[in-house]
């Protein structure tokens, strides 16, 4: 699991990669066979050098704990993580996530599950905190501080597993059909500019949000600054990890919905915006002035998920293929229709979406 | 005379799916029935000659890419990159297909009867009497001919689920040097590529557009006279061969 050092001295990661995703809207459990055969389907548009996936709704009896998911080097660097969640959490539960030997999978980290509540008594430096933010500050000081660990989700009634290997592989590595969710999101890498190494695969995630990406964020550079300004630290060396903070920026703590938050990623164009009626422009005009720094250039189809649901959204001019089907209470998108339609023969209708307007699917409450 | 193999193609990886194919194509057969098909790459492609298939079910990526002959059927929706640089043929798609629909083709024809994604026919050409053309039957998205240097495009907007969006995407024909791109009804000019305008079509258009409608309605079931009732516009290139100076000077 090694992560390469001078990890400063890449510029970009362009990717063939694939991605699926499904929710149902009233919360009915879906099994882990449907996106792991979807992703099998899309076999060919990774390389073997990550896979992953994002479930929603698997730890129910645990629903209100935060459920931290670390993959270590070693027992050493293990061992220095959980001194830091002590320090700012009480361990409910900890175990190693469920694994099984899987001959594709060589090398494998040591993968550690915690379900973790907030300390009544905070540490001094972080006593005024939110509780999401005491969260994110956790999980940035071991990602960033410990060597060889790595936290790969922290949100609740949700969890990311990830690596190196085919999807379907990895699927099987962390034992996926044992799981169902009302939401899962999965991945297929095609690593070219940054390392294939286990922290790099999708999805990536901070709190409940997680995302796949099939793409290339050029904007890399400049939006990870603009996170750093904000406490955000990216240590995992691939990209789509500043769309994770970006999201919990734009959303959680400065309060954008999901749509605006869309058009900040991939804004109109300024003749478009031209065109518009006066509040519109305005609006807009004003996301592309605030938020400049957190455009994301390049190309990209992503699927983010949270605890309220999925979304789907194109770059502006739609570099990377996008479908989404709908069955009753069920929404797919993907890379590929011949996915969806292998798990979901019959659909009730299937579309692309226009570059850079996203398609928005709620949970029910 | 021919002969006809039916394979099902369920759970046939793309690979194997088309050595068979190749196979049978060398041993004589004519006629392809291709079952359940579910994300196969690369069928059709670079095969020579006048091979039929029907196909039930979505293709993968590249579908009669290179192709030079064959008559495809898909009774189904297509992904990206159908017809990628063809020769020759014919390729039906009785549903909606994805992006670069026709990329680079260079000869034959492709109907679409619904919606197409991005940067269809972008790179299309014609040499003699290769005139490569592309007839969508729903909307299209973004770039529709870009970079065009010959062939037709024809774009109906008539069978689309997307009714509140424009017939065609932005940057249409942005760059093309070459062809033309046909519309029924009209197109806003915000729509349009730099310097380039909708027109009236004339009389030898529209004798173009009949001919092309006339065998698109026939393969798909439509009514050609419904098709026929709208006016068109056509886009034409405001320069031809802008950099032919370049390298050599004529």
């Amino acid at each position: 699991m090694k992560a390469p050092e001078r990890y400063y001295d890449f510029q970009k990661d362009i990717s063939g990669c694939g991605v699926f995703g499904v929710i149902d809207t009233k919360k009915k459990l879906i099994k882990g066979e449907m996106p792991i055969s979807a992703m099998a389907c899309m076999h060919d548009r990774g390389n073997g050098l990550g896979g992953g996936f994002a479930a929603y709704g698997i730890y129910p009896d645990l629903a209100d704990k935060y459920a931290f998911h670390l993959m270590c080097d070693n027992q050493g660097a293990l061992e220095s993580a959980e001194q830091v969640l002590k320090y700012y959490f009480t361990v409910h539960e900890s175990h190693p996530i469920p694994t099984r030997k899987v001959l594709a999978i060589k090398n494998a980290p040591l993968v550690w599950r915690y379900f973790l509540t907030p300390k009544k008594e905070r540490p001094q430096e972080v006593r005024e905190m939110g509780e999401q933010d005491y969260v994110v500050n956790a999980v940035m000081h071991i990602n960033h501080k410990v060597a060889g660990a790595f936290v790969f989700s922290s949100g609740k009634n949700m969890g990311a597993f990830k690596g190196v290997g085919f999807p379907e592989d990895i699927a099987d590595f962390f034992r996926l059909e044992e799981y169902s969710a009302y939401i899962w999101t999965g991945h297929n890498r095609f690593p070219t500019n940054t390392p294939g190494w286990w922290g790099g695969a999708h999805p990536f995630t901070l709190l409940d949000w997680s995302i796949v990406h099939n793409g290339e964020i050029s904007s890399y550079g400049i939006n990870r600054r603009y996170l750093c300004e904000h406490d955000y630290l990216c240590t995992l060396m691939t990209d789509t990890e500043v769309v994770a903070y970006e999201l919990d920026l734009l959303i959680r703590k400065h309060g954008l919905s999901k749509e605006m938050a869309c058009k900040v990623f991939a804004p109109p164009f300024w003749d478009e915006i031209a065109r518009m009626p006066k509040q519109e422009k305005d609006v807009y005009t004003a996301l592309r002035m605030v938020y400049g720094s957190a455009l994301l250039n390049g190309p990209f189809a992503i699927l983010v998920a949270d605890n309220t649901g999925l979304f789907g959204l194109n770059d502006r001019i739609k570099l990377r293929p996008l479908v989404v089907a709908e069955k009753d209470n069920m929404v797919f998108m993907s890379s590929e229709e011949s996915s969806i339609r292998v798990v979901q023969p019959e659909l009730d209708r299937v579309w692309m979406p226009k570059a850079g307007e996203p398609v928005i699917v709620h949970l029910e409450a | 005379m021919s002969k006809k193999v039916t394979i099902d193609a369920k759970g046939v990886y793309y690979r194997q799916l088309n050595e068979q194919i190749r196979e049978a194509i060398a041993a004589g057969a004519t006629e392809f029935v291709l079952k359940n098909v579910n994300s196969q790459r690369y069928i059709a492609g670079a095969v020579d000659g006048h091979v039929k298939f029907d196909l039930d079910g979505v293709p993968g990526q590249d579908l009669g890419s290179f192709m030079r002959g064959p008559y495809v059927r898909v009774r189904a929706n297509a992904q990206d990159g159908v017809g990628n640089t063809m020769d020759d043929g014919l390729i039906v798609i009785e549903g909606l297909a994805g992006d670069v629909v026709g990329y680079a083709m260079r000869g034959g024809r492709i109907f679409i009867k619904g919606d197409v994604g991005y940067r269809v026919g972008i790179h299309m050409k014609a040499y003699m009497e290769k005139l490569p053309t592309i007839v969508i039957g729903g909307k299209a998205g973004d770039f529709l001919g870009e970079y065009m240097a010959g062939g037709i495009l024809l774009l109906l907007g008539m069978f689309s689920d997307k009714p509140s969006e424009p017939i065609a995407g932005r940057s249409l024909g942005t760059g093309m040097h070459g062809g033309v791109i046909y519309v029924r009804g009209t197109v806003p000019q915000e729509q349009i590529g730099p310097g380039l305008t909708a027109q009236p079509v004339d009389e030898a258009d529209l004798a173009v557009i009949q001919g092309i409608v006339k065998d698109y309605a026939k393969e798909l079931k439509l009514d050609a006279k419904a098709i026929m009732a709208e006016s068109f516009v056509k886009i034409r290139p405001f320069s031809h061969r802008p950099y032919g100076n370049l390298y050599v000077p004529a």
